[in-house]
């Protein structure tokens, strides 16, 4: 099964993904191959707004039918937003898990770069890989 | 790679999920879990159930065998078609398995067995069979469909062999017929109507195949779990183990104690722990909070000094998120005297749950209070 990797978004290892905004804020979320993995999503826990986060600190809960699954912060920084209406319909997540289904807003830490991120390419021979 | 079923290969390609389930590759999911429940609970789904364990046990001492082997009494098969569901005990009375029995003819049972404890099944069964001279046969050459919900008896008697086919239409819940090869029993998993048939492993693409085009949709054992739970069904391994007995895991109901001449395996435990009344009880959990409840998570009193200091009060034995429900529910082993008002450890967070009295939903109807 091939899973949607835009061309324009970071990932790591652990299946999230960051988008750099205009303003220099990161949004993040989990993949397209997450969610298809962890089926129907019924419970989401996002992080509360001001949270200082540690690069690879434990940040938001997805919680399928199946399992319940950590999501880990891809970078240092503080938290500017969360996304409030994952509370009432977490199957925005499955359906659209690059736009609706985002997770969280940061302001990044001066000085953390994308250094450790992986580029789309580098994403989907990871996918492969781990087939 | 795992064990695989007659139907491993069509439901690979109507794109179903596999995971691995007591050895056996099985279909976890076919798209949306959630819309497969909820096509069993309204409509019409089938499971291929071929990974379970058919034991057909034939021989003039069958019947006294297995009333000492099973704690529910086949005596109460009076007529050939009829089910009953039970557990074998251990002499401690720890439970081996939980299994439907049928009287086939006088003579000759078939017992429906987990996958998961096949093996020791088999080997418990065995010793005591040889020193009955009763032939216990495991029919491996069979497949198992489940067809269930409101539409799953119309959906599937075109599709059945023409000899059953009057005789199915009027069968009573917990009876079977068999004709062709073909065995058809009313039981299920889900808390819904339908049937269970058992046909030569040949013939079940054919019939898994039918069953689509006749509008029935394929279901995971995802949605398996949740339909179960939901009927407050327990799952053998989860629920209860040879670790637990019948009377904490809410299977009081399938031992009979009368007569009280019939000295079946586990009896003596099973008898003093129920003149003591100090065993945990088995019950229901709603989740009053967001999230979801799952196995092994800590119950606490809901009020401090309720009870003894620090000491949990149970544990979920098995949760999940409930569909019909959209909340969480679980099946839970307490001690007396806790609830119903109780909180539950979920990840080192504290929440507020009920004790309720399952079965939570049948045949479409939730059965309790919200």
């Amino acid at each position: 099964m091939s899973s949607n990797v835009p061309g324009d978004l970071k990932y790591t290892r652990s299946h999230e993904w960051v988008r750099r905004l205009p303003s220099g804020e990161l949004e993040i979320g989990i993949t397209d191959h997450a969610q298809e993995a962890l089926g129907d999503l019924v419970f989401v826990e996002v992080p509360a707004v001001d949270r200082t986060l540690a690069r690879g600190e434990a940040c938001a809960v997805v919680e399928s039918v199946k399992a319940a699954s950590d999501v880990y912060s891809p970078l240092a920084g503080r938290v500017v937003g969360s996304n409030a209406e994952l509370a009432t319909q977490p199957e925005l997540l499955n359906q659209d898990p690059y736009g609706r289904g985002w997770l969280l807003r940061l302001a990044p830490e001066a000085g953390e770069g994308d250094a450790g991120l992986l580029s789309p390419a580098e994403y989907v021979k990871f996918l492969e890989e781990s087939q | 790679m795992g064990l695989k079923t007659p139907l491993h290969d069509i439901c690979a390609s109507q794109g179903a999920k596999f995971i691995d389930f007591g050895g056996w590759d099985l279909p976890v999911s076919f798209g949306s879990q959630i819309e497969e429940h909820h096509a069993v609970r309204r409509d019409a789904g089938v499971f291929d159930v071929s990974h379970m364990g058919i034991l057909d046990l034939e021989g003039a001492r069958s019947r006294e065998l297995l009333r000492e082997l099973l704690a529910n009494d086949v005596a109460k098969l009076t007529s050939p078609g009829r089910a009953l569901y039970s557990c074998m005990l251990r002499p401690s009375g720890g439970i081996i398995d939980d299994l439907i029995v049928y009287l086939r003819a006088e003579g000759a049972f078939r017992l429906v067995v987990n996958a998961g404890t096949r093996g020791k099944d088999l080997d418990w069964i065995a010793e005591h069979a040889a020193r009955a001279g009763v032939q216990v046969r495991e029919r491996s050459d069979l497949a198992m469909l489940a067809v269930q919900g409101p539409k799953a008896l119309s959906r599937t008697l075109p599709l059945i062999p023409s000899a059953l086919r009057e005789g199915a239409q009027s069968l009573a819940r917990f009876s079977a017929l068999e004709a062709d090869g073909w065995f058809v029993a009313r039981t299920g998993y889900t808390g819904e109507d339908g049937v269970e048939i058992m046909l030569p492993a040949s013939e079940a693409e054919a019939l898994w195949r039918a069953l689509g085009a006749g509008g029935v949709r394929p279901i995971g054992l995802g949605a398996r779990d949740t339909l179960r739970l939901e009927a407050g069904l327990n799952l053998y391994g989860n629920d209860m183990d040879e670790s637990h007995h019948p009377l904490e895991s809410g299977l009081e109901w399938t031992v009979a104690f009368e007569p009280r001449t019939r000295l079946f395996i586990g009896r003596a435990p099973l008898e003093a722990l129920r003149a003591r009344a100090e065993h945990p009880l088995f019950v229901g959990l709603v989740l009053e909070e967001r999230g979801v409840l799952r196995s092994h998570q800590r119950i606490d009193r809901a009020r401090a000094g309720a009870g003894a200091a620090d000491a949990p009060a149970g544990e979920v034995t098995s949760g999940t998120f409930s569909p019909t429900l959209n909340r969480s529910i679980g099946l839970a082993r307490v001690a007396r005297g806790v609830g119903p008002e109780v909180r539950v450890d979920i990840r080192g967070k504290s929440h507020a749950a009920r004790i309720v009295k399952p079965p939570f939903v049948r045949e479409g109807r939730i059965l309790i209070d919200l």
